[in-house]
């Protein structure tokens, strides 16, 4: 482009204000793209969760038992394809700051169920005949450097007196899933079973059930729940990404807390590089009637403008997602364990660029459509 | 020789529309950092009004939080014995406490959230006495009677004085509403221990911690060694207000580190909004300052005068922002405490100090922004800068 080079010159014509501006757009774009990081870290667990699957608990409550037979009925129910009982563990890996969820599992149906979840057939084999095995994400794995075949410790005061249970670590799963959850702990349920006091025994935790079609959600819900009605422990059947929605709405108002912080950094920061932009072009009034003076179209001095404003936009915006994809992984590694995984996505990236051309010209357009609309006359006489 | 402070405010006046934007800039910014850190204040004084100096908690040696305590009417029996623990009229000043949660709907939402249900001594009242009850009475031992905390009253569905709710396999009825002053305990649900165990399926001699009151705050080491030595006993003995302000720990934190990166990146942010506007103004004015040196103000004096107006600016900036969130103070907000998986409802808390903090983030941003332009302005060659148009 012939003008590239005016636009260059333009552009270096002031370097502090420069990197000053193009500053200003990679913090707004980095901090944006944080935010929508955390945010979608929060909403994702709803997100990901199964179409095609029912979570069963006790009416009563979370923390409360079922009778392990129940697990047979269910599956009997038309529509059902396969289930799997789970229970809260609860055990403490060295500190208790070490938090990860950590379930007893149906090693039988867990596969079936949790077809996301993918462990290697070797290592799933090696846990099927281990009674002390485990299985941990490889989120969970890489947090604490652990490796397959590690011995790993967990306290545990939920069961009778606290005690040391031991476990083999046989495999490592990964979520087929982008962002999926990779930071459970699975166990085995009989190694379970057999340590725990007797009135525990015989019970469990809650259902995840597989269907043969999402369709029949609500119907297979109902039938669940009538088929326990008026028994000791009636059930409360809803579709996984119900369950989740209603973990997440507990944590509070998140989501809204951060969409209100991100539009204020934002609004505040589009304010900055606004201004800048605006300023630097009166400081030029002259100049730009000069061009005009000469021959230049007023949609060619527009056109100048933008583009002015749209390579600092740009680059800056570029530098910003940049750091956001050298940032987020160091402070994701150091909430782990507080919050889920931080995942910068393509769409967020995407939607960065989006922004930041869209600020560069929005921000270029007013003092722009000025300076397309300037009297030579009047400019030129100007002091 | 000092520049008149009437200067910066007639050029501050005359250049408004990039002094109002930094004013924005740095306003917004303290608006964020103040409203993060009153969140995790607000969070922490809940949980830790929750506690008192001469009360202690005792659960199985072990036991991370209440939810994963346990301990026998063994145990509780022994510990009534043990030193140290101050007595009422009928007997030592114990709370066996039985403590889960049930799902009921959130009015905000419609969405079930974890209640926390405890089932208490029928003397609790006498142990925790910053709960007072202030509607109704408190609940008659071995009826299946309830009372429920303020914020509980006004964030969950049906609990309500003198309506009948079904929890676990019983039918209650709310007799009372008590003030628990801010703490956690507002968001509770209380009855009698020894039904609301069984109306969840627990054993009737089954309870997750025992609260005490004790004699004197001092007494609390006096109980510590006698229940740790206990060869009966196999328990952990923690102050109360202790245990407490661990419990706040997870989601405290969890919210600083957020807040106080978001707030300081977005601080950069600023200081390069007001670094510019600065530069920009002292380009703008380069045949003022060179004016003001010719005449004989010298480069400190300069260099002062421009750190005053940036100065200037922050403050009115720092105060736009405390002022636009000042609104928050008291707003309740619910969070699930990420250690208990129970839900609490807690206020943002704005205090003076907090305040101030703001002010002196949002002057900080302007010492940094003005600092360099002034000294820009202050090194200017005089007989150049009065030539240029």
């Amino acid at each position: 482009m012939k003008f590239s080079r005016l636009i260059l010159a333009n552009l270096f014509r002031k370097k502090i204000r420069l990197l000053l501006t193009v500053g200003s757009f990679a913090i707004a774009l980095f901090l944006f793209t944080f935010l929508a990081v955390v945010r979608s870290a929060f909403s994702r667990g709803t997100e990901l969760a199964g179409a095609d699957r029912l979570v069963v608990i006790n009416r009563v409550g979370l923390i409360n038992t079922m009778p392990l037979a129940y697990g047979d009925k269910i599956r009997q129910i038309q529509g059902v394809k396969f289930a799997t009982h789970n229970n809260w563990f609860g055990g403490v890996y060295q500190d208790e700051k070490n938090f990860f969820p950590q379930f007893v599992i149906d090693p039988e149906n867990q596969r079936q169920v949790m077809t996301e979840m993918r462990v290697p057939d070797d290592q799933w084999k090696t846990f099927m005949g281990d009674r002390q095995g485990a299985i941990a994400g490889r989120n969970l794995a890489n947090r604490f450097h652990w490796k397959v075949g590690d011995r790993i410790p967990l306290q545990n005061a939920l069961y009778g007196p606290t005690k040391t249970w031991e476990f083999n670590l046989d495999g490592i799963y990964t979520n087929d899933k982008e962002g999926g959850d990779e930071s459970q702990f699975w166990l085995q349920w009989n190694y379970f079973y057999e340590n725990v006091p007797a009135v525990m025994k015989g019970q469990a935790g809650w259902w995840v059930l597989k269907m043969d079609s999402p369709d029949d959600a609500v119907r297979v819900g109902r039938t669940i729940d009538s088929t326990f009605a008026n028994s000791s422990w009636e059930t409360k059947t809803e579709t996984e990404s119900a369950f989740q929605a209603g973990f997440a709405k507990q944590l509070g108002n998140i989501q809204l807390l951060i969409t209100t912080i991100g539009s204020v950094v934002f609004f505040t920061l589009l304010l900055i590089t606004g201004n800048t932009m605006a300023i630097s072009i009166r400081e030029r009034t002259g100049e730009l009637a000069v061009l005009k003076a000469i021959g230049y179209s007023g949609r060619f001095v527009l056109f100048f403008v933008l583009a002015e404003s749209l390579v600092i936009a740009l680059f800056g915006g570029l530098i910003g997602l940049g750091l956001a994809i050298l940032a987020i992984p160091v402070v994701g590694a150091n909430l782990n364990g507080l919050m889920p995984p931080l995942l910068l996505s393509a769409t967020a990236l995407g939607m960065g660029v989006v922004l930041a051309v869209f600020v560069g010209v929005a921000s270029g357009l007013l003092p722009g459509i000025g300076a397309m609309r300037l009297r030579v006359v009047d400019a030129l006489r100007r002091v | 020789m000092a520049i008149p402070l009437i200067y910066n405010f007639r050029s501050v006046k005359s250049r408004w529309t990039s002094a109002i934007v930094a004013v924005v800039g740095i306003g917004g910014t303290v608006g964020v950092f103040v409203a993060m850190l009153s969140l995790a204040r607000g969070f922490k004084a809940t949980l830790v009004s929750s506690g008192s100096e001469d009360n202690a908690i005792i659960m199985r040696a072990g036991a991370t939080s209440e939810m994963t305590g346990g301990v026998t009417i063994d145990t509780l029996k022994v510990i009534q014995d043990e030193p140290g623990i101050a007595r009422g009229a009928d007997g030592p000043l114990v709370t066996a406490e039985v403590v889960l949660v049930a799902p009921i709907p959130l009015i905000s939402t419609g969405t079930d959230a974890n209640v926390e249900v405890r089932g208490v001594s029928k003397n609790v009242l006498e142990i925790r006495k910053n709960i007072k009850i202030v509607e109704g009475r408190m609940f008659t031992p071995g009826l299946t009677e309830l009372v429920v905390g303020k914020n509980a009253t006004v964030s969950y569905a049906g609990l309500t004085l003198g309506n009948t709710i079904s929890l676990g396999s019983m039918r209650w009825k709310i007799v009372g509403i008590f003030d628990a002053g801010g703490s956690a305990f507002d968001s509770d649900v209380w009855g009698d221990a020894h039904l609301i165990g069984p109306a969840f399926n627990r054993p009737d001699i089954f309870f997750q911690s025992i609260t005490v009151h004790l004699t004197s705050p001092a007494a609390f080491q006096q109980l510590k060694d006698a229940a740790t030595t206990d060869p009966r006993l196999n328990v952990d003995v923690t102050r109360e207000i202790d245990y407490y302000s661990k419990q706040s720990r997870r989601l405290t934190t969890l919210i600083t580190v957020l807040g106080g990166l978001v707030a300081s990146v977005m601080a950069i942010g600023a200081v390069f909004g007001a670094l510019n506007t600065m530069y920009s103004a002292v380009a703008e004015r380069g045949r003022e300052i060179a004016t003001m040196r010719a005449l004989g103000f010298g480069g400190p004096s300069v260099v002062f005068s421009f750190v005053v107006e940036a100065l200037f600016i922050a403050f009115v900036g720092g105060l736009v922002g405390c002022i636009s969130v000042l609104p928050l103070n008291g707003l309740t907000t619910g969070a699930m405490n990420l250690q208990t998986f129970s839900h609490v409802a807690f206020a943002f808390r704005i205090t003076p100090e907090l305040l101030v903090k703001g002010l002196v983030f949002a002057l900080s941003m302007g010492l940094v922004g003005g600092f360099l332009p002034a000294l820009r302005a202050a090194t200017m060659p005089v007989a150049t800068a009065l030539r240029e148009l």
